[in-house]
């Protein structure tokens, strides 16, 4: 056995190892964790940026704060199998957790006929699988890839003073983002509906589709509403959200659920670009919301609608935005959880009916 | 022309005990950076998560292979040069590890299941969830997720100082006693 000879330099060698050997840890933490570079784009950069633009609201999602839970089905008509092996494709029922949305992170800001309103679904299949997909009833997204969007975000910060983002800052960013001013002019084209119930909301991006027999084909999908186009009477606070637990104290809502299929061409990376009208269409089957719930604990409140959890049959394309979303959708989720929480702004209980 | 005696070479842990720590070792040091790396990413994050996943389930099946193998094979005496202290330390520090390596894959795999989102491995495969559903449980699991990679990283860290600083400057052949191929 040798025994402990230590010297003066032998100490000095072995604390140096040591000390090399913890710099080498720290250094390797702080550059994985982003702390480096600052100007690196990470999930944390990104849900403060909601908390930097509108202020940070305790409990509540970083964006599309204001919202509503919602429970139904899906009755899958079994034609979407022929594109996709997908359990949510083949013949059957599944239960439906939904949540009815306005982008924005305040919780209780006034509902705006303009304000893009969101649907988030969760579908429960056979064998522990889920589906779920925000949607969101713009044609395309403004954005092609999360720094744009980032960057959007900060342009349209209002102003203190006039409460109104600085015009000539959106100009700014707008000339050198002409993605972002092309897919302006395609949602300026189709206005927004009445209400949350004759609204389409769009999936936007690309997904891969593959059928049982191994062929894959990128595809995107909307929610069509089939309750007829109502007439927009914009009035109370929240007007929107009033009408939608109005509609659903009638009778369910339903949407036919519709995949549209790419052309051999078709962009799938840039959810800016609208697909060529006249693109194969496939009825999937229809979503039927019956119950409209106040967010609670343990409802659509607590649902992460985070587009990456997908059924085997469903694979993500080379879009970039469903890996951001699904990134920055799990900081909010994991700071909202943590923060104390306060009752939702849409109080069903206190919409007449 | 005097040469020094070599030491003796210290007794060394078995051979399936070294593979099992080098693996580990290299699970560990590779998951703990890629869970940083993930938590801050944005295009990767899927990615890194479906890796994190499949290597948190496989180090929590090594760390019961290897707490049943460390109860079963004492590890070779301590070196004389290490003091009683430091053989408390080690003590406590080697039962913290094997309770950090068990518990931090569960932590990962409550945390999933808390969130009620199915826990994914390879394709449709996926495990039961092991905790019940709700952002209460999740969000105490998901801190503890954090609170636990920090002590695994600070205990790994202090481990090899201490390791380094036996085989650099003590030179008292402490590494020998791990290592695979008897170089040297």
């Amino acid at each position: 056995m040798p025994t402990p000879r230590l010297n003066r330099r032998d100490a000095l060698v072995g604390l140096a190892a040591a000390g090399t050997v913890l710099a080498a840890g720290a250094g390797g933490l702080a550059e994985a964790s982003g702390w480096l570079n600052t100007r690196r784009l990470t999930s944390s950069r990104f849900a403060d940026r909601f908390e930097q633009v509108y202020g940070r609201h305790n409990g509540f999602r970083r964006n599309h704060a204001k919202g509503v839970a919602a429970t139904g089905t899906f009755t899958s008509s079994g034609a979407g199998a022929a594109l996709s092996s997908a359990s949510v494709f083949a013949p059957g029922t599944f239960p439906v957790t939904a949540r009815f949305s306005l982008g924005g992170t305040v919780p209780d800001a006034a509902d705006q006929p303009g304000a893009v309103r969101g649907l988030g679904l969760m579908l429960q299949l056979p064998r522990g699988e889920q589906w779920r997909t925000a949607m969101i009833n713009l044609p395309v997204f403004p954005d092609s890839t999360p720094q744009g969007f980032f960057d959007r975000l900060l342009a349209g910060k209002p102003d203190p003073a006039t409460g109104q983002p600085v015009p000539s800052v959106m100009k700014a960013f707008l000339a050198e983002h002409p993605e972002t001013a092309a897919a302006m002019k395609v949602i300026k084209a189709s206005p927004p509906s009445s209400g949350f119930a004759d609204s389409t909301f769009h999936g936007l991006n690309a997904f891969i589709a593959t059928n049982s027999a191994g062929t894959s084909v990128p595809i995107r999908w909307s929610a069509v509403p089939m309750d007829p186009p109502g007439v927009s009477a914009p009035g109370g606070h929240d007007y929107l959200f009033d009408g939608l637990v109005e509609r659903m104290h009638r009778g369910p809502v339903s949407w036919r659920l519709v995949l549209t299929v790419a052309d051999p061409g078709d962009p799938t990376h840039d959810a800016t670009l609208p697909w060529p009208p006249g693109r194969r269409t496939v009825d999937a089957g229809v979503i039927t919301l019956d119950a409209v719930r106040t967010e609670a604990a343990g409802n659509a409140r607590d649902v992460n609608f985070d587009p990456l959890v997908l059924p085997d049959g469903l694979s993500p394309s080379d879009d970039p935005l469903p890996q951001a979303r699904s990134a920055v959708y799990a900081r909010s989720f994991e700071r909202r959880t943590r923060e104390p929480k306060s009752p939702s702004e849409v109080d069903v209980e206190k919409v007449k009916t | 022309m005097t040469t020094e005696a070599p030491p003796a070479a210290p007794a060394k842990f078995t051979l399936t005990s070294r593979l099992l720590h080098w693996s580990m070792a290299a699970m560990v040091i590779g998951q703990f950076f890629l869970g940083a790396t993930m938590v801050a990413a944005l295009a990767y994050y899927p990615l890194l998560l479906a890796i994190h996943r499949v290597l948190g389930i496989v180090i929590l099946v090594f760390a019961v292979v290897r707490l049943v193998n460390r109860l079963r094979h004492h590890p070779p005496a301590f070196l004389t040069t290490m003091g009683p202290l430091e053989r408390k330390v080690a003590t406590w520090s080697e039962r913290m590890m094997y309770a950090l390596l068990v518990l931090q894959p569960l932590v990962g795999w409550a945390l999933v299941s808390a969130s009620d989102v199915p826990v994914t491995l390879v394709g449709p495969v996926h495990l039961p969830g092991i905790a019940p559903h709700g952002i209460a449980v999740y969000a105490v699991l998901r801190t503890a997720h954090t609170v636990l990679a920090y002590l695994l990283f600070a205990s790994f860290t202090a481990h090899i100082c201490a390791v380094v600083f036996h085989t650099v400057g003590l030179r008292d052949g402490l590494l020998r006693r791990m290592t695979i191929r008897p170089w040297r």
